[in-house]
């Protein structure tokens, strides 16, 4: 079986990230990406960040994800995509299906010193009549057919959620040329950024704060949705629904963390709704409870980029220490550095509860390691 | 539709164009595009129909994650086209429930 010292699996901005910094000391690293390039999200966020300059906010996040890419090229490590990571089993052996054509695999097995769980997440769907029609989609879904693919699969645009999400993808569509009919808000307020939404709002575009979908409506796709007032009980208020002409109807639910590799692993989780859901708790090495797989970025609460990044270099670091290749000293002032730069991101907006929720999953991980139940 | 001109990616200009089979009928595509892209530049957004209500399915995720986009591919059923290339005169089908069998490799 191939052997190999640092494993990442997933290449985003968390896992190219802890990749550097293991092969920045020496390690030698392999990142294991299903796509058939790496970046993650950042592939398709044509927008410039938000956050700070020092986490690269005003660069998009297309080219962020290339500089990582050209630093994990100039380090040697080995970006293995179109891989898919079947499993992680027992000592640290992880399966690869690894897509070569429509009818060609190759499945291969590697066995990693350290392991680095960085899968980020997936889309969170709502249920209403007619959300399997053809034209209900994520709103993760249409931001990649757009920025990445070059194609919108319709003309009209419905946005469900006015999360920082929604209202970044809506901007995008109404800018390559798509007709957004409106954004619906279940909340009495704006959920994201102001600065965002009022650049829709701007543009004549209504938000529907207290409101809900009711019904995509249509025969072979979308031609309509019905929304509607809601109450504090979810039901919606008789004779308040609005009938709208789309051909799209976008979900920004939110997003949870995609934690089915560490939870393969037998890692101890942690439930906040801070952080989008279940999440895999760690330390201050990023090190889940299982010894030797470390976990970064969405995967392990939902987060942003620049956390994402933080996570992933403060893993690397924790690795090569762990392998050898940093002296204690020095990898704690490195880890030290990270941690106050994560907590700089983390004073920002909706910050709070984020701190308490990562709080949480440090403590969780001490109870559980002392043998806590 | 296609975004020929992307605000931020900029104009997209000089495709190479391939051709791809879709329901019996030629269809043109990006070389390299993913299947589902091509099909959504034709305004084609059905991908498939479901096996106990024949109710129609399209792109949910758009990432490999949802099954909604499975289509028969060179006769392969169960193909997820939004993350499968297009090829030159690959076939393309609708899908019908779980689909059959009957590639030829
Ligand atoms: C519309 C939108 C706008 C955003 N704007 C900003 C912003 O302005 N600023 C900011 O800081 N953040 C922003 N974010 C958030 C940011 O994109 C994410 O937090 C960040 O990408 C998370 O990084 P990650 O590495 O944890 O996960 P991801 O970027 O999701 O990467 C995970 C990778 O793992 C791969 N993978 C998953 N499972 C497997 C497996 N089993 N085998 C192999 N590979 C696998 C995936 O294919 C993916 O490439 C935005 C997000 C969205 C959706
Ligand atoms: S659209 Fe979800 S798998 Fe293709």
């Amino acid at each position: 079986m191939r052997q190999c010292e640092v494993l990442v699996i997933g290449g985003g901005p968390a896992g190219l990230s802890a990749a550097i910094e293991a092969a920045k000391a020496g390690a030698q690293v392999v990142v294991v990406e299903t796509n058939r390039e790496v970046g993650g999200q950042l592939v398709k966020q044509t927008h410039k960040f938000f956050g700070s300059s020092r986490h690269r906010a005003g660069t998009r996040g297309i080219d962020i994800a290339k500089i990582l890419r050209k630093q994990c090229e100039d380090l040697h490590v080995e970006l293995k995509v179109n891989s898919l990571v079947m499993g992680i089993y027992a000592d640290n052996v992880v399966a690869i299906d690894e897509k070569k054509s429509l009818t060609e695999h190759n499945i291969e097995r590697i066995q990693a010193k350290k392991i680095v769980i960085s899968t980020g997440a997936s889309e969170n769907s709502i249920r209403f009549p007619g959300w399997t029609l053809p034209g209900v989609m994520g709103a993760g879904a249409i931001q990649t057919m757009c920025n990445y693919h070059r194609v919108i699969p319709g003309r009209k645009l419905l946005m469900i959620g006015s999360g920082s999400v929604g209202l970044i993808v809506c901007y995008q569509l109404m800018q390559a040329g798509a007709e957004i009919v409106g954004i619906v808000e279940a909340l009495p307020h704006i959920n994201g950024y102001a600065v965002h939404a009022s650049k829709l709002t701007r543009e004549g575009i209504p938000i529907y704060t207290g409101y809900t979908i009711k019904e995509a409506r249509g025969k072979e796709r979308v031609e309509q949705a019905v929304i509607a007032k809601v109450n504090p009980d979810w039901s919606t208020v008789p004779g308040s629904e609005i009938v709208l002409d789309t051909d799209i109807v976008a979900v920004g639910a939110g997003l949870k963390p995609l934690i089915g590799m560490a939870h393969m692993s037998g890692c101890e989780f942690v439930y906040d709704k801070a952080l989008g859901g279940w999440a895999p708790c760690h330390n201050k090495n990023m090190e889940s409870t299982h010894k030797g797989i470390y976990v970064a970025g969405d995967t392990t609460g939902l987060e942003e980029a620049s956390t994402a990044i933080e996570e992933g270099t403060i893993s690397g670091i924790a690795i090569a220490e762990s392998l050898g290749y940093i002296p204690k000293d020095k990898a704690k002032t490195l880890k030290d550095e990270g941690w106050e730069r994560l907590a700089g991101l983390r004073s920002g907006f909706k910050g709070e509860d984020r701190v308490k929720a990562k709080m949480k999953q440090l403590n969780r991980y001490d109870e559980v390691m002392k043998g806590g139940k | 539709m296609r975004v020929m001109n992307h605000p931020v990616l900029g104009e997209q200009k000089d495709i190479e164009w391939v051709t791809i089979i879709f329901n019996g009928k030629p269809m043109k595509a990006e070389k390299g595009e993913m299947i589902l892209a091509a099909l959504h530049a034709e305004n084609q957004i059905v991908n498939r129909y479901t096996a106990k209500r024949h109710e129609p399915r399209g792109i949910y995720c758009g990432i490999g994650q949802c099954t909604d986009c499975m289509m028969v591919v060179n006769g392969i059923p169960n193909v997820r086209t939004c993350i499968t290339p297009v090829e030159d005169g690959m076939t393309v089908e609708i899908q019908e429930g779980l689909g059959k069998w009957r590639g030829d490799k």
